[in-house]
């Protein structure tokens, strides 16, 4: 791969080259190995839907799909993604049409500041298509990975079940 | 976060050849990139291992294999591992968050280091983390600390869950070296803090945990994990306890017990299991074994509530397989 094809830093040390598909779209970084991946998704490519929130992992808020699993992007390396296929908030949706754990979540008014809401929607995808959300409980453990500060909880084990009950019906 | 090269492995020679004290094998990353953006870990070399051959679960008469990168996740849902080791898929399961548990590895998640906030903070003095600065968990916030195993210069808890089941059904680790591969007991791996709290674990620089086997053990098909935390997920263990038991004409063939939580590394409980062999699966008699869970127990001033908390989540367990 040229260099110059590269999205390239301008500064950084020991760089590497990083080719992932974001959002089915493949993507070619030249980077400092710190780069995280959400910090790569944000600053980089300019998908500013994943937020930061803790960076530590104890948050959820950066939670991404990495090969179609939940994932904490503010833990990953970007350098270790190469070779992922990653998706993001932005990748739900079909042109203008929600994904259906979007639209549960705007129906059941399951969020409130809406900072967490990318990560929250991204475990909710990942519990809805394993079939996971089996009981309030089940859906709770599953969805203890994102903290909300605003305590949208009740409404977000809402919108879980609406939009599983959609796949299911 | 410290700069350092970033290398990835396709074998496990290739792997091993590259590695020393100063650098660090990535698996899932969830403890290695969030100490190194706290700079307690700095290691001048990364060595990504994902694409290592070191997958899958096999069980077979001798017992369970579990390769060293599988994700906690996959182990956890398992069907062999729910069937035959219920106890190694609850302990999984009552671990950190689905994103974490997807994205951590098995090998990792036994050499994770310790979640003291002293240790986490750089600002501060760890014996653990820079030897001979002291431990201000001693006099200071101790409430999450250890009672059992600790020394006058580390009071650190042990954070795994999965480390506590392994240990009570006598897990092995598959370690692999430049100078070679060896099985070691997974209750040698980890070292008592004593004088030196930094060295953890006994393996040497650049060695590898490339599996874990666990023997087939008639009390580990009857055995659960329990885990009595702050909040009712995504916590880590005030106390917790790995148990087994086999029984043969109504009284205790077999059993194995293990408590974590509450030690400065996987805990079992010898003078427990001796004391419940022969006797029937009963309230009183597992109430009088429990007393000796907190045998040596040494609290703090904000950890005392742990030496009858272990007791009592040693029997609720216990009792728990009787139902």
């Amino acid at each position: 791969m040229p260099a110059a094809a590269a999205r390239a830093d301008q500064v950084g040390e020991n760089l590497v080259d990083v080719v992932m598909v974001v959002n089915e779209k493949t993507e070619r970084l030249r980077i400092d190995p710190r780069v995280t991946l959400l910090d790569a998704l944000r600053e980089r490519l300019e998908l500013t839907g994943t937020k930061k929130g803790c960076d530590h992992g104890q948050c959820g808020a950066c939670t991404v799909h990495v090969d179609g699993k939940p994932a904490l992007s503010c833990l990953t390396l970007a350098a270790a993604a190469t070779g992922r296929r990653v998706t993001t908030v932005e990748g739900l949706a079909r042109g203008e049409r929600l994904h259906p754990v979007q639209q549960a979540f705007i129906d059941c008014d399951a969020f409130q500041c809406g900072f967490c809401t990318p990560g929250q929607i991204m475990s909710a995808v990942a519990l809805v298509a394993d079939g996971g959300a089996t009981s309030d409980d089940a859906i709770r453990e599953r969805m203890s990975g994102n903290i909300c500060r605003c305590g949208a909880y009740p409404h977000i084990v809402d919108a879980v079940k609406a939009a599983n009950g959609r796949r299911a019906g | 976060m410290r700069p350092f090269t970033f290398a990835q492995a396709t074998t496990v020679n290739e792997a091993v050849a590259g590695g020393d004290a100063g650098s660090a094998y990535l698996a899932g990353g969830t403890t290695l990139v969030d100490l190194m953006k706290l700079e307690v870990l700095a290691p001048g070399r990364v060595v990504d291992i994902n694409r290592l051959p070191l997958r899958g679960v096999q069980l077979d008469r001798s017992g369970l294999r579990i390769g060293a990168l599988e994700r906690m996740a996959t182990v956890a849902t398992d069907r062999r591992v729910v069937g035959e080791y219920p106890a190694v898929a609850q302990a999984l399961l009552a671990s950190a968050s689905p994103q974490i548990r997807t994205m951590a590895s098995i090998g990792g998640n036994l050499l994770q280091r310790t979640r003291c906030g002293y240790f986490r903070d750089t600002a501060t003095p760890c014996n653990r983390r820079e030897p001979g600065s002291g431990c201000p968990a001693i006099e200071g916030e101790n409430r999450t600390h250890a009672v059992l195993g600790t020394s006058d210069q580390c009071v650190a808890t042990h954070p795994s869950d999965l480390a506590v089941a392994l240990v009570a059904f006598d897990a092995h680790i598959e370690v692999t070296g430049r100078d070679g591969s060896r099985s070691v007991p997974l209750a040698d791996l980890y070292r008592l803090p004593g004088a030196t709290p930094q060295v953890e674990t006994e393996l040497r620089p650049g060695e590898l945990i490339t599996g874990v086997t666990l023997p087939r053990v008639a009390a580990a098909r009857r055995s659960a994990y329990l885990k009595v935390r702050d909040r009712r997920s995504y916590e880590f263990a005030l106390a917790s306890a790995a148990v087994g038991v086999h029984l043969r004409g109504g009284v205790i063939e077999q059993v194995r017990v293990a408590v974590g939580g509450v030690a400065t590394r996987p805990w079992r409980l010898p003078a427990v299991e001796r004391a419940l062999i022969g006797r029937p699966l009963r309230e009183d008699v597992v109430t009088a074994a429990a007393a000796h869970a907190s045998d040596g127990a040494r609290p703090l001033a904000h950890n005392r509530f742990k030496v009858a908390l272990i007791r009592r989540t040693v029997v609720r367990a216990l009792l728990s397989l009787g139902e």
